[in-house]
């Protein structure tokens, strides 16, 4: 089994006919999963991705016409807000951004209008999802996951391709890899991530990777004290960041002495979570728990 | 991006916060002008984009405008928490009765703005919040109704304001709200707000930082970033559309991917190197972008070697491998480079660094890379 996404999946990409978005909606085919709808407002009726995947106007007619049931977002950020609120408008219950930059203040309107309508958000600024051999949603590379009982969770990108594909390499699958996204404001946080996993008959432990910036981390091992029966190992980026500088991610940074690696590794180690030095002793923790 | 005081308080009274009679100087002599002018006494107040900036001797009083022209001559020459001074505001002082806190922010975890007042103004918010949390009244603002004066009221009457003030206070928590969506603000502050002798109230000092991802928009507010906000080849990362920080450090960064950037920088420290940048040059290979990020790295003349970290997922190792020797044809690093390159054709990739007859180390693990760059900075490892 999987979270969010997996064979079941029919997905409507905005922005097909982009070049970002044509990329990856190849990619995502390939792997398996079912592109059925692209949205670019002046195209409908056209074909993208060698013919594979209508083009719809609207996301009401894409869902009217396939049955559409999540979207992914790779639309320019200040076209992003609109996106997402058309998708949820249109009925669509998963709604996953990629797209980076998009203001705060547009996030926040966002986020109160999708809660209204039912719909979950992922992102923004996320790489997505990947159920491995099911589904995959959004731009993580396909080939570095493979099925198993691992459930991954992470603020981050390359450093969660990273810990999945060393988890790969020893052999560890997992059940979803979902990037929750690099912001200050996002839809899915750890919390909910990790709910999902506890509710999840097959995810037999967690992996969570986390960086400085806000309180997230914080919560989440606040979340696994109360609620968790299963296992969680951690890794928390930042370290050595400095205070009042945003390290790349517009949320990463630490403000007002609060955000600090120090502090999430002491919740998370106070909560009973074994929390990794550096990446690479992630699958070392995970294989202590899980025998091959 | 952050706004001096004088940028903040110009934005907030123009829509309709009532702040001090005042003016911007650079020299000691258009101080003294400006107190002239204002025939009063009044406060010079050094403007950088760090706080504390009273208790640095960035803000004083003067009675007369020789007097203001002497106290501006002096605070120009400082430098505050390592900022020179190049401006000074010169306001009209005010005769304070009581000093409170109004600001927006962000709240993360509630997704909304908060609005935040304190019956302690002049000190900071997180100090108060520290000692006296108590002190600290706040409404979260539903996006769609936006501020009600319901809403002022409970904050004015939470923090003791008398109920004479609250009309006024309810104009100017609109105002500073309405400053902070005009501006697409992260944080909008005005502290203290004052009640001045004659019963009026009054923004002696603001502060707001915008929020970079809102800056397409606003194009005027983009204009107003201060040159001391970063260093010079912060600046030079930012035009060039990368990520980068500049740390004390003597190990270069290279990086793909913010996250694992930062964790790249903390295993540095983890086997005793340190980190001299965070860097993140994002997805593809662009040779030039990698040119562009090496010479802004070897820039810097700490550095003692640099090292690539690079995870290859859709971008194929290979392919990067190739940006990076093409970087090199174009700036010639003299430092040690130590090179990791894993996920997609790994191999290919290495192999191809390998063959290039420049003087690289290569690395398989993160650890060994990282060990690797800390001996190459400290001249115990070379390629």
């Amino acid at each position: 089994m999987a979270i969010l996404v997996d064979k079941n999946t029919r997905l409507l990409v905005h922005g097909i006919t982009g070049h970002e978005g044509e990329f990856h909606s190849q990619q995502m085919i390939e792997y398996g999963t079912q592109v059925v709808a692209g949205l670019t407002p002046g195209k409908g009726g056209q074909r993208a991705c060698d013919g594979r995947v209508p083009v719809f106007d609207t996301a009401a007619e894409a869902v009217a016409a396939t049955g559409a049931n999540t979207s992914v977002v790779y639309v320019p950020a200040r076209s992003a807000a609109d996106a997402m609120l058309e998708a949820a408008d249109a009925g669509i219950s998963l709604i996953v951004c990629i797209t980076e930059g998009i203001p705060t203040l547009d996030m926040i309107r966002v986020c109160a209008y999708l809660k209204q309508k039912g719909a979950r958000l992922v992102g923004p600024n996320c790489p997505g999802l990947l159920s491995p051999g099911q589904a995959k949603v959004g731009i993580m590379p396909g080939h570095i996951a493979i099925p198993g009982p691992v459930g991954v969770v992470s603020r981050s990108g390359t450093l969660t391709y990273e810990v999945v594909y060393a988890l790969t390499l020893r052999g560890i699958g997992q059940t979803t890899c979902i990037g929750i996204g690099g912001d200050p404001l996002i839809g899915t946080t750890f919390i909910d991530v990790l709910e999902l996993y506890e509710n999840d008959p097959l995810t037999e432990q967690v992996v969570l990777i986390g960086e400085i910036g806000g309180s997230d981390e914080e919560r989440a091992a606040r979340f696994i004290v109360e609620r968790m029966t299963k296992p969680v190992t951690a890794f928390i980026a930042g370290r050595t960041a400095p205070p009042g500088k945003r390290m790349g991610h517009a949320g990463a940074i630490i403000e007002g002495g609060a955000g600090t690696a120090a502090e999430k590794i002491a919740a998370f180690e106070a909560a009973g979570v074994r929390v990794a030095e550096h990446p690479e002793q992630i699958p070392d923790l995970v294989a202590v728990l899980h025998p091959l | 991006m952050k706004l001096h005081e004088y940028q903040s308080k110009r934005l907030f009274a123009a829509h309709g916060v009532p702040i001090p009679r005042g003016d911007v100087a650079t020299t000691p002599a258009e101080a003294r002008r400006i107190a002239q002018e204002l025939g009063r006494p009044v406060v010079v107040k050094s403007q950088v984009l760090v706080g504390g900036r009273g208790k640095a001797g960035g803000i004083r009083l003067a009675q007369t405008p020789e007097q203001a022209e002497q106290v501006a001559g002096e605070i120009l020459k400082l430098n505050v928490k390592g900022l020179p001074v190049r401006k000074v505001l010169v306001d009209e002082a005010a005769d304070i009765r009581q000093e409170i806190y109004l600001g927006l922010v962000v709240d993360r975890a509630a997704r909304r703005t908060v609005m935040m007042a304190s019956s302690e103004g002049g000190v900071e918010i997180e100090e108060v919040a520290r000692t006296n949390p108590g002190a600290i009244k706040k409404v979260p603002m539903d996006p769609f109704l936006g501020l009600r004066s319901y809403q002022t009221v409970s904050l004015a009457k939470g923090i003791g304001l008398a109920g004479e003030h609250f009309r006024a206070f309810d104009r100017i928590a609109r105002g500073l709200y309405e400053a902070y969506l005009a501006g697409d603000a992260s944080l909008a502050e005005i502290n203290p707000l004052v009640v001045t002798a004659g019963g009026e109230l009054l923004a002696v000092d603001g502060k707001m930082v915008l929020d970079d991802n809102g800056l397409f928009r606003h194009p005027e507010l983009a204009q107003m970033r201060d040159v001391d906000e970063e260093t010079p080849a912060e600046r030079q990362a930012r035009e060039a559309g990368l990520s980068y920080v500049q740390l004390d450090g003597q190990i270069g960064c290279m990086v793909n991917g913010a996250g694992l950037a930062m964790a790249t920088m903390d295993i540095i420290k983890h086997f005793g190197g340190s980190p001299a940048n965070f860097l993140d040059i994002g997805g593809g290979a662009r040779a030039e972008r990698v040119a562009t990020a090496l010479r802004l790295i070897l820039a810097d003349t700490n550095v003692k070697a640099v090292l690539f970290n690079i995870f290859g997922g859709i971008t194929r190792c290979d392919e990067v491998a190739k940006g990076i020797l093409v970087a090199f044809e174009e700036v010639q690093p003299a430092v040690p480079l130590v090179a990791r390159l894993v996920g997609t054709n790994e191999a290919e990739g290495r192999a191809i660094l390998e063959g290039s007859g420049y003087r690289l180390i290569t690395a398989t693990t993160l650890a060994e890379a990282a060990q690797k760059a800390v001996a190459a900075a400290s001249g115990k490892l070379a390629a």
